[in-house]
């Protein structure tokens, strides 16, 4: 008992001082499974998020966009699998992994379960996902656990180059056709409610130091995007939206968690077609996988 | 020249195009991002013939006016890339077909005496040695494998096999293209490319 006690006291004194937490270190039990549940839900976000993009390959507009947007969706397989990766030195396979998810105990990001309707999406989600995730995700960069922390750091990479080619399409959309331009505002209005319910729920009342952690995160993201769809000559769909003087930070009105709530327990727009074409991808790839592991067996026979 | 440069880019760009359907529904995250690769190298060869074809025209036609504005009709790619994905056996089959073709085409094509094509092919050869790699490794994989694996590879061969002999017929501006010294001999490529072949459904039987 009294070595159990001293573990967790050097394992404390490690977190305090800073230290990275490696994968052979030893660590109390909840440690490991908040960072498997947390990991493993940001691997599938990562995962599930390339099904709205991947919706319009075939579709987009010019060769350019079309090599942009398969780019961007394989560094999201990319991020998912350095995820992944870092979920497996904590001791659970990536068949464990994949399987919490297709049964719905594992999450994934609610954002995922809206739908893609137009070319434009491709830059609200960019813009506006992307970067509330960034918002969310840079002080993991940081975190205790060195696997989580060092995919982090080129996941963070990688989605702030997302966020401004998300722009960027956003900014040629506006500059385009009274047509195009109107299609833009439009994913502007359907994703911005979405991307704020990201920063999850808050209660003003609450002294949480997370909570208000996230609070700031979130009213920093506000004020950056508040800026910018003035650039794109575009609007938010927030009446309470102005500027607030007195506080130096823009104010911003509330969101509708009915709405939220709704998502979360499955009723989205999407939430049952994502998962079905994970399971699909998964099911329909088994042979595949069967037929791989049964050649590199026959080959290690043979050797 | 104009026709000889449409249909290398028609072909990449058709197989990328089949390719990307396949970008989040691969049986592998690690196959998935495999298939987005050959998919990204293959657009962005075609993107270099096309911008070559649209320079040539001298109509301010952009790649895009060639890839999205021809009709149908007008595209000049062989049958065989634009066949659907099907399972991911027959994708396997269909690459190797064209990939098995496409090697050896890029490496005469290096010797063409054009030197814009020349260079598109010199780069291109690089990234299509790994795309042969990779289907020629996953159809051994696949023969090898299982027994459903075994009977699913041997139906996308004969369901595609009909595709191959456009390959290696030239159209007249293929034989235009081949005379003038910037295109390909195709009879040339020929026994190399079946000399692959064999060797391949060799090691697979013989693993058996």
């Amino acid at each position: 008992m009294s070595t159990q006690v001293s573990l967790e006291e050097r394992f404390q004194a490690r977190i305090d001082a800073e230290q990275k937490i490696e994968p052979k270190d030893w660590m109390p039990e909840a440690y490991r499974k908040t960072l498997i549940r947390q990991i493993s839900q940001h691997a599938h976000s990562e995962v599930v998020g390339m099904l709205p993009e991947g919706n319009w390959i075939t579709r987009a507009p010019s060769l350019r966009r079309k090599v942009a947007l398969l780019a961007k969706i394989q560094d999201e397989a990319g991020h998912g699998l350095y995820l992944y990766s870092a979920a497996e030195t904590l001791g659970i396979s990536r068949e464990e992994l994949y399987n919490e998810l297709l049964s719905g105990k594992a999450k994934y990001s609610s954002i995922f379960n809206y739908p893609t309707l137009t070319w434009a999406d491709m830059g609200a989600v960019g813009w506006l996902v992307d970067g509330a995730a960034i918002m969310n995700q840079v002080a993991l960069c940081k975190c205790s656990y060195g696997p989580y922390a060092r995919a982090m750091v080129r996941v963070c990479k990688e989605e702030s180059f997302h966020q401004r080619q998300g722009f960027e399409l956003l900014l040629t959309l506006s500059k385009g056709t009274p047509e195009q331009h109107a299609m833009a505002q439009d994913a502007i209005n359907r994703w911005w409610w979405p991307s704020m319910m990201m920063f999850g729920p808050n209660d003003s009342d609450s002294p949480h130091s997370a909570q208000s952690m996230r609070w700031k995160i979130k009213q920093k993201f506000v004020d950056m995007i508040a800026e910018q769809i003035k650039v794109l000559n575009m609007t938010l769909p927030d009446p309470d939206l102005r500027w607030n003087e007195e506080r130096g930070h823009y104010d911003f009105g509330t969101i509708d968690w009915t709405e939220f709530n709704e998502v979360l327990k499955g009723n989205g727009p999407c939430n049952r077609e994502r998962l079905a074409a994970r399971r699909k991808a998964w099911e329909e790839g088994a042979w595949v996988r069967e037929a791989a592991m049964a050649h590199a067996a026959k080959r290690q026979q043979s050797v | 020249m104009r026709d000889f440069l449409l249909l290398l880019a028609d072909n990449t760009q058709i197989l990328g195009h089949r390719l990307g359907e396949w970008c989040g529904h691969g049986p592998e995250l690690e196959i998935d991002m495999a298939m987005t690769n050959l998919a990204l190298d293959l657009i962005g060869q075609s993107r270099n013939y096309y911008q070559y074809a649209a320079d040539l025209e001298g109509a301010g036609r952009t790649e895009d006016d060639l890839a999205y504005l021809r009709d149908a009709r007008e595209f000049r790619n062989c049958l065989l890339v634009e066949q659907p994905n099907g399972d991911f056996a027959h994708t396997v089959a269909r690459n190797f077909l064209f990939d098995s073709w496409h090697f050896f085409f890029l490496q005469a094509l290096c010797q063409s005496n054009d030197d814009r094509l020349a260079a598109i092919a010199v780069k291109s050869v690089k990234e299509v040695t790994y795309h042969l790699r990779w289907s020629s490794e996953w159809v051994i994989r696949l023969g090898d494998g299982t027994e459903e694996s075994h009977k699913r590879i041997q139906d996308a061969f004969d369901n595609l096999w009909t595709y191959r002999g456009e390959l290696l017929a030239p159209a007249p501006y293929e034989t235009e293209a081949a005379n003038a010294g910037y295109g390909v001999d195709l009879h040339a490529i020929s026994s190399r490319k079946c000399s692959t072949f064999s060797a391949l459904t060799q090691t697979q039987s013989g693993n058996e």
